[in-house]
């Protein structure tokens, strides 16, 4: 049995399954982030005026996290151009500008682990303060959805790729609905970065 | 994202959006090196980082071209969202009105 409305759109929406799939998936994904936001705005105002202190405690390092924002800000332009690509039937370019993306994702992830490590070395835990228990928190979950949306599209840039030789069309919408996730992924940070690194 | 779609084009505004996200992060570390206080420094940091996140969405997320289901889904999420942030901010100023009413109570009239 074919399954309706992979490719072309349904008449009621407009989208096809996938389409409004990755849109309903994001609206949870505003709430997930946005509980974790609020969290963020209650332990602020809560903290009597130490929020400075414990965030100069923390000592993070702002260069290494404005290149982090850097590299996802490229990543999310390799990702449309790998889009772009596919739009053009180009197989190769989209390829280059797939694994670019997932090239940028594990920058960005080690890059994350020397800020990791530095903060373990000086024990500085998420039990150490309140800071740190959000900081650890927020920018974990953000970590695991970059191993997600790298996960994602290794696999249409690899094996999942096939599918260009028998439904380009669908692939091609495929690789626009993971990139709503990518660059779902770098709006988070681009949030995360001021919030924590610089105000 | 329309299926009639002038690629060369939106390859063109593409690049415009990654310099311009470029160039506004650049602007938000500058600007946190400035010595204003906290609620400036907040407002102004919220308001690059927003613009930021609206080019992000309008452009690489193709939201400024997309189907009206879509539009109604987000404007229902953002209802929410902006209800969430709210939550915590209407219990700080609920805590500031009691301890207000409690010192009133106290005071010798």
């Amino acid at each position: 049995m074919e399954i309706p409305y992979t490719v072309e759109a349904h008449p009621e929406t407009g989208l096809n399954n996938g389409k409004i799939g990755i849109w309903l998936f994001l609206t949870s994904e505003v709430m997930l982030f946005g509980a974790l936001f609020a969290t963020f705005i209650m332990l602020r105002i809560g903290s009597d005026g130490n929020w400075a202190a414990m965030q100069a405690e923390a000592e993070l390092n702002i260069p290494l996290a404005t290149l982090n924002t850097a590299v996802l800000i490229a990543s999310s332009l390799t990702m449309v151009m790998a889009w772009a690509s596919l739009m053009r039937g180009q197989l190769g370019r989209f390829k280059l500008f797939g694994w670019a993306t997932v090239g940028c994702g594990g920058i960005f992830l080690v890059i994350k682990y020397f800020e990791y490590t530095a903060k373990f070395e000086h024990h500085h835990y998420p039990e150490s303060n309140t800071f740190l228990a959000i900081y650890f928190a927020m920018t974990g979950l953000h970590a695991l959805h970059v191993i997600g949306g790298m996960a994602w599209n290794a696999y249409f840039t690899g094996p999942g790729s096939k599918l260009f030789h028998t439904n380009r069309q669908w692939l091609t919408d495929r690789v626009e609905h993971s990139g709503l996730f990518w660059h779902f992924v770098d709006l988070v940070w681009i949030f995360l970065f001021p919030v924590f690194y610089l105000l | 994202m329309s299926e009639h779609v002038d690629i060369d084009k939106q390859v063109r505004i593409y690049v415009t959006v990654f310099v311009s996200l470029f160039v506004l992060t650049i602007v938000t570390v500058a600007v946190s090196y400035l010595d204003v206080s906290v609620p400036v420094a907040l407002t102004i940091g919220l308001f690059i980082a927003t613009v930021k996140g609206s080019l992000v969405a309008c452009f690489f997320m193709h939201l400024i071209d997309e189907k009206k289901i879509v539009y109604w889904t987000l404007a229902l999420t953002v209802a929410f969202f902006i209800a969430l942030m709210a939550l915590p901010l209407l219990t700080s100023v609920a805590d500031q009105v009691g301890e207000f009413a409690e010192v009133e109570a106290h005071e010798p009239h």
